[in-house]
Order: C-alpha cells, then structure tokens, then sequence
C-alpha cells in the first residue's frame, strides 16, 4: 500500500473520531441525548458506523486497487497480509483490503436501502391499518400476520430460485418488501394510541382531513419507535444479504459484499482464513454497532422516560 | 343573528357504544354502552349552557358528538339553523369554521412535535384564512388576545406551564373565529389559582367576541359565574335543566340537590347538609330499571314507582325541566 492510502485512512479514522466526538457533544446538551450516552457501548458504536460509512464513501481514496482486479493470478492466489496487500489476497488474487472497502459501499448500502424501504412501507401500513377503523385495518393486519408467519430466508430463496440471475435492485426491494411487517405492527400500535390523543382531536376539529392528522400529527410523535427499529433493522438486513451472497445467490460476483467474500473465501479457510475472516469481521463489528446505536436510541427516544 | 335567537339546537342525541365482541366477531357481543341516550337542549345566542355530571356520564360525548369528532346514533344538531349531522365531509369542514372545541387536558390537546406558532397557523392554513406574514400577524395577536407574550409563539409545549398551554388551546380554537366553542373541562386540570383566570379569560372573550358556549363541567361550583342556563346529566340523560339562578335556588331534582350540596360554601361558620350519595354510578351499559337515580336516590318519598317507571324529563317550573317523579316536592 501507498503511503497516500495510508494517509486515506488515517484521515478516515480521523473523521469518524471527529463525528464520534461532535455527537458526543451535541448529545451531552439535551436529556434524551445523556440517556442515548448512559449506554456505554453507544459511542463506539457511532465511531465504528462512523467509520465504515467514511470507508464507504472515501473508497477510491483508500482502496490500493479496483475490486475486481486480478493482480497476479498465477503467483498472488491467497497470498497471506503482506505490505502490498495488508489484508492479503483471495483465490483470484484480488486484494482483501480493497474488496472490503468497496464491499463496504454494497453491503452498507443494501442495509440501509432495504431498511428505508422497509420502513415506509410498514409506517405506511401501520399508520393506515391504526387510524382507518374497521375491516380495512383488520384485514392489513391479518395479512401482516401471514408475512410474519412466512420466513424470511425461504421467500427470498424461492425468489431467486425463480429468478435465473437476479439484478441488485431487485434483490434490495424484495428484502425490503419482505422486512415491514414487524415495523407495521409497532407503528399501528403506536398510531391506535396516538389517535385518541386529544392534539389529534383538536386537528380533526380544526378541519384537518385523514392524510394531514396522519402526516402532520400521528406519524411524528410515532418516530421514536420507527427510528429504533429501523437502526436495528439495517443490522439485520446485512446479515441477511451475508448469508444468501453466502450460499452464492446474493450479490452477483465480481461485485464485492462482505457477504459473497465470506463465501468466495470459505473453501480456503484452513489455508488462507483473511479472505473470510476480515469481512466476517466487519459484518460482526458493523451488525454489533447498529445494535448498541438502537439499544442507545430506543433509551433516549422512548416517550416512557420523556420527562414533560 | 337577532339576540336571544337559538344558535345551537340539540334534540334527541344519542350515542350507544358497541360492546365488544370477542375474536374475530364471534360470540355474543356484551351490551352496548348508552353513553348518550336522547339529550335535548338549545342554546341562545352569545349565551353559555353549562352541561354537568360525573365522569362517565356521557357529557364529553356530547360535546363532541355536536362537533361531530364521534358520530352520533341518533338525534339532530343544528347550528344557526343548519343540521350539522346531515352535511357531507366537504360542508363539514366548512362548518367547523363556526364551531370549535377546547378540550380538558392541556399536556395532551397541543401536539408536542410542534410549536405554538405551528399549532395556532395551522387551523388558518386548513381554512385559508391567511397567508404569509399575515399569519404571523394573526398568531401575534392570538397570543395577545388570550394574555400571552407573542414570544410564546417559537415555544414548544413541554416549555409551558398547564394554564399557557390552556390559554394556547383557547387561542387555536378562536383562530378561526368561531361562533360557538364547547369548552370540555377546559379548567378542570388546572390549579385552583389558574382556573380563576382562564375562566375569567373565557368570561371576557365571550363577551368581546360575542361567542356561544357549551361549558361542560363535572361540579356545579365552575359552572355556576359563567352559565345562564344549566343542565344536569346523570347515566346519558339530562335529569334537569334550567336557568341558572332556578336550578342553584331552587333544585328540584334530587341528583342536583346533592351534588348543590357537594358544592364548597368558603364560609366555615356555615351550617349545612351535606348529601353524600351512596354506592358508585350504575355501568351505562346495564342501567337499573325505572329511574336510573333510584339505586342511589336519597328521596324520602323514593317508592317503587322510581324503580320501575322511568320519570319524564317534564316542565315542572316555567322554564325548568326535571325528571323526577317527586320533582314537585324537591328534598
């Protein structure tokens, strides 16, 4: 590697510091941001987030080589972390370092789309399902009952079984399609409470039709619990993607997601254990960081604990 | 509108809550809850009907049923001679222009998420009544007019005391300038030294506004400064009605009776009678037979008639109605 790609990361571990730290601050001046820091293992969590996501963005600067090249195909074949290639190379002789590095952007980006999508369509649901009453909400609800019942991995591999080679987007909408039932379930809880609130009264005799209430009045003060399960949702997503680009019918090769190098390195784990075992450790670090976010967020946002 | 011309008119109102059922529909559904069963009364223009009962007595639900923000089952409402129940969601709207509510408790009634400059521009934006910086005057001068500095208008409600809050909710429900409001409890979570001033507050809004109100309260002592006229309402019923000096003068109803006697006279060296009734309110969803008093009635004349005939809510003074079957000879 370059001395400039070791100035890359530093500068990247820099930034995350720097946005650990301005976080830090800003929670430090309100109630709900001190409960967000009384859990201990919040702050890593936002500085190693913080410094994947620098990874991901920065990624031309700090990957020494294109993903999906081939150094040395007849001499580089996993060849152990070296000064060349400090997390070494996999069978094809690409380098680790920079396959995790642009893995970073696919299997972050995946989460986090899935998960937005995830989340609008349950707070949709959920928000309808809640405020509309009558058959219209039972009938969303029972069928948020046969999604729930439905595992997750066998709708997606019944997918891509049907699918010869599934795009990418396609994949990231059907985790996502398949990832709002419990998301609906929390909101319509929340929204079933919030609509007999008094403000949501006071707004329906303002003249305020459904979709203002809904959007203006209801879906706001339901946030708090949307934001929690989405920061914890993400993590799950990615474990998700991990394990079907580990059975090989994820992300289609060349493109690199910690989870299809987790399984492009799995025959050779006895000889050459870096080229599964470090984006294995991303995914742990990564999933365990969003996990102490949420725990964090679900501390500070929970309405129980706000003191009026 | 001529004065002394009725603007608010209700008759035969009511409201029955379904029982639940069990899962899925099945299985017997329990009785409904009769939470309003045929209320009548009218509302003279620029005047104040004070509309009085325990928790539970259905009172709420006919504030709110008028307003329609819970759809009656049965009845007529007319403001100003339109028929509130009839109108579609389009002419609904547009009357709510006339009529608004202040509700009880004012930690829940303003949305947190948004300032009470957001709260009190938003009734203006729903019925275009103002755009750009005239919104920001008309909120100005809300806020003036309810005694509270226009400052309060960045503020977020967790940051006022219960009374600002209430005055921010008295202050929303005029922003479209209302006829008629009705005020549901709009003291009743406050400290006694604050309820004297938003009453006051109310007292002189009335008059400067020329406003109808509909002041439902759960003691006959709030009411009793603000009400020309007064209603009693015991398990979805008005037991009596009448103008306010007959009904604190002369009660002819036992229920008023006792609650007129639950009221705190500030006079220590007082001597009086304090009815206490005994036992709770009877469910709304199982009423006693006859008079739905009689299980608590304190009557001495209570015979079985009360228990199987229900009294007549009728006129027995000029302008006062009670149903009591004894109502000629009040205790």
């Amino acid at each position: 590697m370059s001395a400039l790609t070791w100035l890359a990361l530093a500068g990247a571990v820099a930034v995350a510091l720097l946005v650990a730290e301005e976080a830090h601050r800003r929670a430090a001046a309100s109630a709900a941001g001190r409960r967000f820091l009384r859990h201990p293992t919040a702050t890593p969590g936002v500085f190693i987030l913080a410094f994947f996501v620098t990874l991901a963005t920065a990624a031309p600067l700090l990957a020494p080589y294109d993903p999906a090249f081939q150094i040395d195909i007849v001499h580089l074949q996993n060849h152990a972390p070296s000064a060349q290639n400090i997390l070494g190379t996999d069978v094809y002789s690409r380098d680790v370092w920079s396959r995790l590095v642009y893995g970073a952007r696919i299997s972050l980006g995946i989460g986090t789309i899935a998960m937005l999508v995830a989340v609008t369509a349950g707070a949709g649901v959920g928000a309808v399902a809640g405020y509309v009453r009558r058959w219209v909400g039972a009938v969303l609800m029972r069928g948020v009952d046969v999604g729930l019942a439905m595992p997750r991995m066998f709708v997606l591999l019944m997918a891509v079984a049907l699918w010869e080679h599934l795009p990418l987007a396609v994949l990231v909408l059907l985790i996502g399609l398949t990832g709002w039932f419990a998301t609906s379930r929390l909101v319509r809880a929340e929204v079933l409470s919030l609509r007999e609130r008094e403000f949501v009264a006071a707004a329906r005799a303002a003249g305020a039709g459904p979709t203002r209430v809904i959007f203006r009045h209801v879906l706001p003060n339901a946030a708090a619990p949307i934001i929690v399960s989405a920061a914890l949702g993400i993590g799950n997503v990615m474990l998700l993607e991990a394990g079907l680009s580990y059975l090989g019918l994820g992300v289609p090769s060349p493109l690199p997601s910690w989870g299809s190098m987790i399984y492009d390195g799995e025959p050779f784990m006895a000889g050459a254990p870096w080229t599964s075992l470090f984006p294995g450790c991303a995914i742990a670090l990564v999933v365990m960081a969003l996990n102490a976010v949420g725990d964090g967020l679900r501390d500070a946002l929970d309405p129980r604990k706000e003191t009026a | 509108m001529t004065p002394g011309a009725r603007l608010v008119q209700v008759d035969g109102l009511v409201k029955h809550f379904p029982g639940a059922r069990a899962l899925l529909g099945l299985g017997r559904a329990r009785r409904p809850v009769r939470a309003v069963d045929g209320v009548s009364f009218a509302i003279e223009s620029g005047q104040t009907l004070g509309l009085v009962g325990e928790s539970g007595c259905g009172k709420s639900t006919v504030g709110r049923s008028i307003l329609r923000l819970i759809e009656p089952d049965a009845g007529r409402v007319t403001l100003d001679g339109v028929e509130v129940l009839a109108l579609g969601p389009r002419e609904l709207r547009a009357l709510r222009r006339r009529m608004q509510i202040v509700f009880q408790d004012p930690y829940g009634s303003l949305n947190p998420r948004m300032t009470v400059y957001q709260t009190l521009a938003e009734p203006l934006a729903i019925h275009r009544l103002a755009a750009g910086p005239e919104v920001e005057r008309r909120v100005r001068s809300l806020l003036e007019e309810v005694g509270l500095d226009p400052a309060f208008a960045r503020a977020y409600p967790h940051e006022l005391s219960g009374g600002q809050r209430q005055r921010v909710g008295i202050a929303r429900a005029l922003s479209v300038e209302p006829q008629f409001l009705v005020l549901d409890e709009p003291v009743s979570a406050l400290d006694v030294s604050v309820q004297a001033q938003v009453l006051n507050l109310l007292a002189e809004l009335q008059r400067k506004r020329r406003l109808t109100y509909l002041f439902i309260a759960h003691d006959l002592a709030v009411v009793k400064h603000i009400a020309d006229h007064v209603a009693v309402m015991y398990l979805g019923k008005i037991v009596e009605r009448a103008s306010a000096a007959a009904l604190y003068g002369a009660p002819r109803h036992p229920y008023t009776t006792s609650l007129l006697s639950a009221v705190p006279v500030p006079d220590p060296t007082a001597q009086r009678q304090r009815i206490v009734l005994q036992g709770d309110v009877p469910s709304p969803a199982a009423p006693p037979p006859g008079c739905p008093f009689h299980p608590r009635c304190p009557h001495p004349k209570k015979n079985d008639r009360c228990r199987t005939e229900p009294p007549a809510l009728r006129e027995v003074a000029p302008g006062q109605l009670a149903a009591c079957h004894f109502a000629e000879e009040p205790m």
